[in-house]
């Protein structure tokens, strides 16, 4: 995605080339992928399957690694770090939302939030808390003490949002998070993505098939057999 | 968080985890039991003193020595006290009510069995009745004997029927103090011996000798043997520990067999909980993979595993431990007399534990390594 004012990218992807291996043969999922996104963005990976979307959502959210090319984020090229680096820098610079909500089903909403802040450098009273004033963002206070099973699939979301956002990561990535909702409870969860972007400023890459969600979003990068078709919106 | 993370993942498939806990519960107490049983083998070994020898005949024990061997036993350098003692065998009521019966020099028995507590008016009524007889508590509570009941007894080695009056009932000092014994005189034996089967009179089946230094008992064990070299009955003298020991060694392919058993209850218990563990990682892996992603290191998804492993089998144990003494207790009083002494030692305790944490950490760590491993894309995929 290329911006015409001169800011610097969030993400800057340069040459970006992934590859799986299926039945002994070698299939290109991505192939030298280009690609800036800018603080603030709110940005829809749309695709047929097997587009690469996901794989490019993995690579950017650091839990895959790229057969080559370079991706930065805020200047650190995540491509060269360690496994166990990696680990340390998802902790602290992205945000996850899953398409099933991926809550740990023993633990509350609010012990869910609460998770990520266990790899952070705080106490365990400012945890509480931190916790409970995300919980209260995405308006389920009174739901703090509920388990993923007491609550609706719209609940759980909004329980996995707060728990991305709860340690201000630099990047939120949503893999289709309107994809196990109902038409009601999806738009309630892009409204409250939309908050986050437009109040919050957060940096927003969503995979999904939903064209409704793409909307919400304010620019899209349609791929097509590993590459860019076309992007559009992008860095507002 | 992370040890509440724990215990709640323990306790998600509630049935699960009650058989698994049940089956660790049953091979933790089994494996206890099976080692009381082994250190109820060396019982009269763990309690031999240092302080007494014992001298038989070299050829075998079933062979008597002469009475007559009593005063040269006396004189040997070191020696402070001689008592005799022969194996009874006698049956009270039934073969099945088996328990030892000896027949001892009443003056100087006692005073080498310090371990043994009798009232003294007890022991001067017992001297005072040549048909006398001491028990131990264990054995007077098993029949209910009160003194001054008579116990018939029907001789196998020594025929015919002999009758006995409880003169007294004697305490152990310790837990490990044989409380199962029936003790009379020697001289009540000898007399009728003399009567019915004059060639077996004036003979004792072992000598017992007090010493004053356990660190000359080899000295003068040996000492006893030359005293004895090329006459018609030929000593072996030898500790009391090794004695008793000599008893062991003859079912000592039982003892390695009980051994064998408990160890393999351990191992079978290891791959039933390995088997749930693997199960309930398997189960969980987008879990660990949604941990991963959120950045928790490799070895602290493992760990979750790890910890809910030895967790489980840390309280399953635990219950093992605590049900294995009511259970050995009433397993002692099933066996009645074969095992006078039936505790649970420390010693089993300890292997009981060291077993549970083994079995804990075995079973949990293909698991967490497999959890830690998990490829964050693959275990996220597999949700869906």
């Amino acid at each position: 995605m290329s911006t015409a004012e001169p800011r610097t990218p969030v993400v800057e992807i340069r040459g970006l080339a992934k590859s799986y291996q299926r039945g002994g043969q070698s299939v290109a999922v991505l192939s030298g992928l280009d690609l800036d996104i800018f603080p603030g963005d709110f940005l829809a990976l749309m695709g047929p399957s097997g587009s690469g979307k996901s794989t490019l959502l993995n690579l950017i959210a650091g839990i895959d690694k790229p057969d080559s090319g370079t991706l930065r984020v805020n200047g650190v090229d995540i491509t060269r770090l360690s496994q166990s680096a990696l680990a340390e820098w998802r902790a602290h610079h992205v945000g996850f939302i899953f398409q099933f909500y991926n809550l740990m089903p023993v633990l509350t909403a609010l012990e869910n939030v609460e998770l990520p802040l266990l790899l952070a450098d705080l106490g365990r009273r400012e945890r509480r808390e931190r916790a409970e004033l995300t919980l209260s963002m995405v308006g389920l206070a009174d739901r703090s003490s509920h388990y993923p099973s007491e609550l609706s699939g719209g609940q759980q979301q909004r329980v996995a949002i707060a728990r991305a956002i709860v340690t201000d990561p630099t990047l939120l990535v949503a893999d289709e998070p309107t994809g196990d909702l109902d038409r009601v409870s999806a738009g309630e969860i892009l409204n409250l993505m939309e908050r986050l972007n437009t109040e919050l400023g957060k940096t927003i890459i969503m995979v999904t098939h939903d064209q409704r969600a793409a909307e919400a979003a304010h620019s899209i990068v349609q791929l097509e057999k590993g590459a860019i078709e076309r992007g559009a919106g992008a860095g507002r | 968080m992370f040890l509440r993370l724990v215990s709640r993942n323990t306790l998600r498939h509630k049935l699960r985890t009650a058989l698994t806990l049940l089956g660790l519960l049953v091979a933790i107490l089994a494996f206890g039991l099976l080692s009381t049983v082994v250190d109820a083998w060396y019982a009269g070994a763990e309690g031999a003193s240092s302080t007494r020898l014992i001298t038989r005949s070299s050829i075998s024990l079933v062979f008597p020595l002469p009475i007559t061997y009593r005063e040269r036993l006396r004189q040997i350098d070191g020696v402070s006290t001689v008592t005799t003692s022969n194996w009874f065998g006698g049956v009270y009521v039934t073969p099945k009510n088996f328990f030892p019966q000896f027949a001892v020099d009443g003056e100087t028995y006692f005073s080498l069995y310090p371990e043994f507590i009798l009232d003294d008016a007890q022991y001067k009524a017992f001297m005072r009745d040549r048909k006398g007889a001491i028990v131990g508590r264990k054995l007077a509570d098993r029949y209910g004997w009160q003194i001054g009941d008579t116990v018939p007894l029907r001789g196998t080695i020594y025929a015919g029927n002999w009758e006995f009056v409880v003169r007294g009932i004697y305490d152990g000092r310790e837990a490990k103090t044989d409380t199962n014994q029936f003790i009379f005189h020697w001289q009540y034996l000898n007399e009728t011996v003399k009567r019915q089967m004059p060639r077996r009179a004036d003979t004792v089946g072992i000598y017992i000798l007090g010493i004053d230094a356990p660190d000359r008992a080899a000295e003068i064990s040996e000492l006893v043997d030359a005293q004895f070299r090329n006459s018609l009955a030929e000593t072996l003298t030898e500790t009391e520990k090794s004695f008793q020991l000599g008893f062991v060694a003859m079912t000592e392919a039982i003892v390695v067999a009980i051994r064998i058993v408990s160890y393999l209850v351990i191992f079978i218990i290891m791959a039933v909980m390995a088997n749930t563990m693997a199960m309930s990682a398997r189960e969980r892996l987008p879990e660990y993979a949604t941990l991963k992603a959120l950045g928790f290191q490799p070895w602290r998804v493992g760990g979750l595993v790890f910890g809910e492993s030895v967790f489980m089998a840390m309280v399953g144990g635990a219950l093992g431990i605590a049900l294995t003494f009511p259970v050995a207790e009433a397993f002692g009083q099933a066996m009645g007399s074969l095992f006078p002494i039936f505790h649970v030692s420390t010693g089993t305790v300890l292997l009981q534990i060291a077993c549970s944490v083994f079995v804990g950490l075995v079973a949990g760590v293909v698991p967490a390594v497999r959890a830690g491993n998990v490829r964050i894309a693959d275990g996220l995929r597999a949700v869906a």
